[in-house]
């Protein structure tokens, strides 16, 4: 009885710490958990005459490494742009502020994604700036034009 | 002085009637034997007794408490003074012998361990199972289960001490066990037994009243001796295992001759 | 005429009254947990029978559920020439909905069935009445234990599914068809959100576990206690239980994800 319980408590406790391990793993290598908590972010916004299918939560990149998250999307009711908040990694804080924000797309079929170009002002991107040069998303028709054009190659 | 009272009991389940008006006495300090046919619901009187099941109508005292209209709180209480061997032992089958009887203690009691400990050596020495404490419930054989959910029975020394069909499918051995057991428990701890059974030889050697049910009702009452002087022919036919009688070996309807075809 | 509103209404007495009865039943657990802490060590076995004895089945088959998603998710993805969005699919697939799905189904089949059986069984044996007897309530020492062990069991069943089953894509996606291995873990990471993917499955799982705890534990409470009765119980628990997973998947990921 005392050996069999044990050997119960010790599989009960391997089963669970199992769990962790997976818990763990879920966190860090199938989920965005990693770059969820960023370090004291600051929020900066941009303007895109098209921004495509990019949602809250999209990631921002710079040079391929993501330095935050997009926040929030709306839509200027005077300039009818769309206008896209979003959250800087407060440990790059040093992005000049001509920097140039593009949104680009991970492959043919790919989520859309912001990316940062640096420029070269001195001054650094503060909290509640505006990023003035933005290019647009690939608008749909383009998208299936590039499709047409690779499947007439085959 | 009765340790439990039937008054004019009825009880039916959906349409069946199982008792109608049935009236007996279980007296203290003695062993009951509640003998009947299978069939007639000793099982569930049984249950009345310890308020598993409410009567329809009658009244129903056990040590001088009325039985059926008690809240929970008091059942309970009630029922840590009653016993009950089922007839399969029902010990719980994920703890072994020594836990099967340690476990009315230790839920019931804030007793220490070590006191709980020779409680429980003693109940199973009582049995003559002290060596099969470590066995689980599966190991053992039907007799011996039955003597560990005795000692289980016993283990918070109830007043009553209910047997349902405890020798049904025990060989001789085990039955001449039981059969001690019964016996020497009622006498040594002042308890008062009442043996629900359709064994009757074994049940008689030790019986110092009998109830004899049938269809619901109380066939006859008193001690072994006086049954057998009873002038009843189903008493008569059932107490001796006659296999025709008032109780007729054919099940009655139409004539065998009418289904023997003429050739 | 007649005789079909006479059934309608028959059968919905009896729907109301078998709901009610499984409603005070779970009510019943419910105040149990109050005793819980007593029950420690009952709640360790129950663990052990639900939990780690579904492992075997659970991490198999997260395996190759992991590794059929690999293999179809490639052939289809790649006419696209879009490999490398392989992760990203199997994870998302795993994590939202056959993470949960079929590991609750499994779970039913493989530890609800069991429980079912095993206190339809003690109720056949007397089990249940010699404890109401020595005046211990059964749901208290019998049910909640199961219960609390089994909602305890299955998410974290669910995470080890899931996790195996990511680790089979990546034998299959990257070690077999040559998939690149940052891009398929890249893009994961990138596209599966914790908050809204991976909490939301487990979410699921707890939503799961306490169906089937339920139903297992009920169909077991109220089986007929014969055997044909807890038989009759078992499959009963399997199919209700499997029914109620995937009909409680549809509400839940229509309230999640939209």
């Amino acid at each position: 009885m005392n050996r069999n319980s044990r050997m119960v408590e010790m599989s009960v406790g391997f089963f669970v710490l199992l769990a962790i391990a997976s818990l763990f793993f879920m966190a860090l290598n199938v989920s965005n958990f990693k770059s969820q908590s960023m370090n004291s972010p600051y929020v900066v916004h941009a303007q895109f005459d098209q921004i495509g299918g990019l949602k809250v939560r999209s990631p921002v990149t710079m040079s391929g490494v993501t330095v935050g998250r997009v926040t929030d999307i709306s839509l200027d009711s005077t300039t009818f742009r769309a206008t896209v908040s979003m959250e800087i990694d407060g440990q790059y804080n040093a992005i000049p502020l001509d920097s140039s924000a593009s949104i680009l797309t991970s492959g043919l079929l790919g989520e859309q994604y912001i990316g940062l170009m640096p420029g070269g002002d001195m001054d650094v991107l503060q909290s509640g700036d505006y990023i003035e040069l933005t290019q647009s998303a690939l608008v749909l028709e383009d998208l299936i034009g590039q499709f047409l054009l690779s499947q007439g190659e085959k | 002085m009765n340790a439990i009272e039937l008054k004019h009991v009825s009880f039916n389940r959906g349409n069946r009637v199982i008792f109608k008006d049935v009236t007996m006495q279980i007296p203290q300090g003695k062993v009951t034997a509640i003998l009947g046919p299978s069939g007639t619901g000793k099982t569930t009187l049984l249950k009345l007794m310890t308020g598993q099941e409410v009567p329809l109508s009658g009244e129903v005292k056990v040590l001088n408490t009325s039985v059926p209209n008690l809240k929970t709180k008091a059942l309970l209480a009630l029922r840590r003074k009653m016993g009950f061997l089922f007839q399969s032992g029902a010990l719980l089958t994920d703890l072994n012998v020594f836990e099967n009887v340690a476990f009315p203690l230790r839920e019931q009691t804030q007793l220490s361990e070590g006191l709980i400990q020779n409680l429980v050596a003693m109940k199973l020495q009582a049995v003559g199972l002290r060596n099969a404490a470590k066995l689980m419930p599966s190991e053992l054989s039907g007799g011996m289960a039955r003597r560990v959910a005795l000692a289980r029975a016993i283990a918070l020394e109830p007043e009553i001490i209910m047997y349902d069909e405890p020798f049904t499918g025990q060989d001789p051995i085990s039955m001449g066990v039981l059969v001690k057991l019964i016996r020497e428990l009622t006498d040594s701890m002042g308890l008062t037994s009442v043996v629900v059974s359709h064994d009757v030889a074994e049940v008689l050697s030790i019986a110092d009243h009998v109830v004899i049910l049938s269809d619901g009702c109380v066939i006859a009452q008193g001690t072994p001796a006086e049954l057998e002087a009873s002038g009843s022919d189903w008493v008569k036919q059932f107490l001796h295992g006659n296999p025709d009688g008032p109780v007729p070996f054919h099940m009655p309807g139409q004539h065998y001759s009418e289904d023997l075809v003429a050739q | 005429m007649i005789k079909l509103i006479e059934r309608i209404g028959r059968s919905t007495i009896a729907m109301t009254e078998s709901l009610g009865r499984a409603s005070l039943f779970l009510w019943m657990i419910l105040v149990g947990l109050n005793t819980f802490v007593a029950r420690v060590s009952d709640v360790t076995r129950q663990l052990f029978n639900t939990g780690v004895l579904s492992l075997p089945i659970i991490m198999v088959s997260g395996l190759f559920v992991g590794m059929v998603l690999a293999l179809q998710g490639y052939n289809t993805l790649k006419d696209f020439g879009a490999e490398d969005a392989l992760g990203v699919m199997v994870a998302l697939s795993m994590v939202r909905e056959l993470g949960p799905v079929v590991a609750a189904l499994l779970f039913a089949g493989r530890a609800g069935s069991s429980l079912t059986a095993e206190i339809g069984l003690m109720k056949t044996t007397e089990q249940l009445s010699a404890l109401e007897m020595m005046a211990v309530n059964p749901v208290h020492r019998v049910v909640m234990p199961r219960f609390v062990a089994a909602i305890v069991a299955l998410p974290l069943l669910t995470l080890i599914f899931m996790s195996i089953g990511m680790l089979g894509a990546h034998l299959v996606g990257v070690v077999w068809l040559g998939v690149d291995a940052g891009a398929f873990w890249g893009q994961i990471e990138r596209s599966v959100d914790w908050h809204e993917d991976i909490l939301n499955g487990m979410l699921k799982s707890i939503a799961f576990a306490f169906a089937v705890a339920w139903i297992a534990l009920y169909q077991g409470y109220e089986s007929i206690p014969t055997s044909e009765g807890v038989g009759r119980s078992t499959t009963r628990t399997v199919v209700q239980a499997s029914l109620w997973i995937l009909g409680l998947d549809f509400v839940l990921t229509a309230l999640m994800f939209n």
